[in-house]
């Protein structure tokens, strides 16, 4: 079953539950270098493993950029 | 070297229990790419610099990220919560920011307006009470205004970063008397957090004996910004010589130079 998700305000879709680690590892991202919010709760970077995306998520995914 | 020599060098200040030379916090904003940022840093000294949290362009991981060129292990990242006008979202932003990079020193920054950029005092006040009860060390812009500095000292946070103008006008220090009060009172670091535009401004906050000086748009919209960022580092290091050299009283008349006595 696939499931509907939010990602930093995009509407995605995924074909099956994914960790938050293997979800990064799908968008190419380097887990070690962002940060993952899910509805609204910081997922800490030692869970990205074990928590699962679940549908109707909503995702930020951030990292660091110039700023002043 | 003299002993007054080997003083300079030992110039130390303590900013949440960790020591700094530099005087001089860089943002890494408005750069043209990342290379620049980075040699502009260089140039300028700094120890710590400003970084911004963002969303990351998931449609194209592959561009270039800041921690590529300036590696967090050689230089203090201070993750700001700039475009934040709500305590919400700054205490959101930085809850994000401590787990990408795993650091507890923040700068906290809740706007009041897009047109002054001024910050937001009871918003401030607000987010940096749920800040602190979660251990972030607090490093706060605010007004330049010495009783809400010490109502935030006294709430703890580590650093007073009051503006000297708006951010990004490069006006220079508009209110030395109010900084002056602030730093007179303080028992924390109090840094001038925006305003300076050139390297006369970043003495003069120097000199009025501020801990340090934040600064951004005056070194990367300059026109040659490694330069600029060169030139801002001799203005803060001249301007906290001149503050521990303690100035000459200012006089209404004149004062001749050479001696009266043996003249023709």
């Amino acid at each position: 079953m696939s499931l509907l998700i939010k990602v930093n305000g995009d509407e995605r879709t995924i074909e099956r539950s994914l960790s938050v680690w293997d979800f990064l590892e799908t968008l190419k991202l380097n887990p070690r270098k962002v940060a993952v919010e899910r509805n609204l709760e910081i997922v800490s970077k030692s869970t990205f493993h074990e928590t699962l995306i679940e549908d109707g998520d909503q995702l930020e995914i951030v990292h660091f950029i110039g700023g002043g | 070297m003299t002993e007054q020599d080997i003083k300079h060098k030992q110039d130390t200040w303590q900013l949440a229990g960790n020591e700094y030379s530099s005087r001089l916090i860089v943002g890494t904003g408005k750069y043209k790419d990342f290379e620049e940022t980075a040699a502009a840093v260089a140039a300028s000294g700094a120890e710590i610099v400003t970084v911004a949290v963002r969303r990351v362009n998931v449609s194209d991981p592959n561009q270039p990220m800041l921690v590529d060129y300036l590696d967090p292990k050689d230089i203090t990242y201070l993750p700001n919560t700039a475009g934040c006008f709500t305590a919400n979202d700054a205490v959101r932003t930085l809850r994000l920011a401590r787990e990408a990079g795993g650091w507890d020193l923040v700068k906290l920054e809740v706007l009041g307006d897009q047109k002054t950029l001024y910050p937001n005092m009871l918003e401030t006040f607000s987010a940096t009470e749920t800040l602190i009860a979660e251990g972030f060390k607090v490093m706060v812009y605010c007004s330049d205004d010495p009783i809400a500095a010490q109502k935030l000292e006294d709430m703890g946070c580590v650093a007073i970063m009051p503006l000297g103008a708006p951010i990004g006008s490069g006006l220079g220090i508009q209110n030395p008397v109010q900084i002056r009060l602030m730093i007179e009172q303080a028992h924390v670091p109090v840094l001038v957090d925006a305003g300076v535009g050139t390297a006369s401004d970043a003495a003069v906050a120097m000199e009025l004996g501020c801990d340090g000086v934040l600064m951004n748009t005056a070194i990367a919209d300059a026109k040659k910004p490694v330069m600029m960022a060169e030139a801002m580092k001799l203005a803060v290091e001249s301007g906290r010589l001149a503050y521990l050299a303690g100035r000459m009283p200012k006089k209404k008349y004149a004062d001749p130079s050479s001696p009266l006595s043996g003249l023709i």
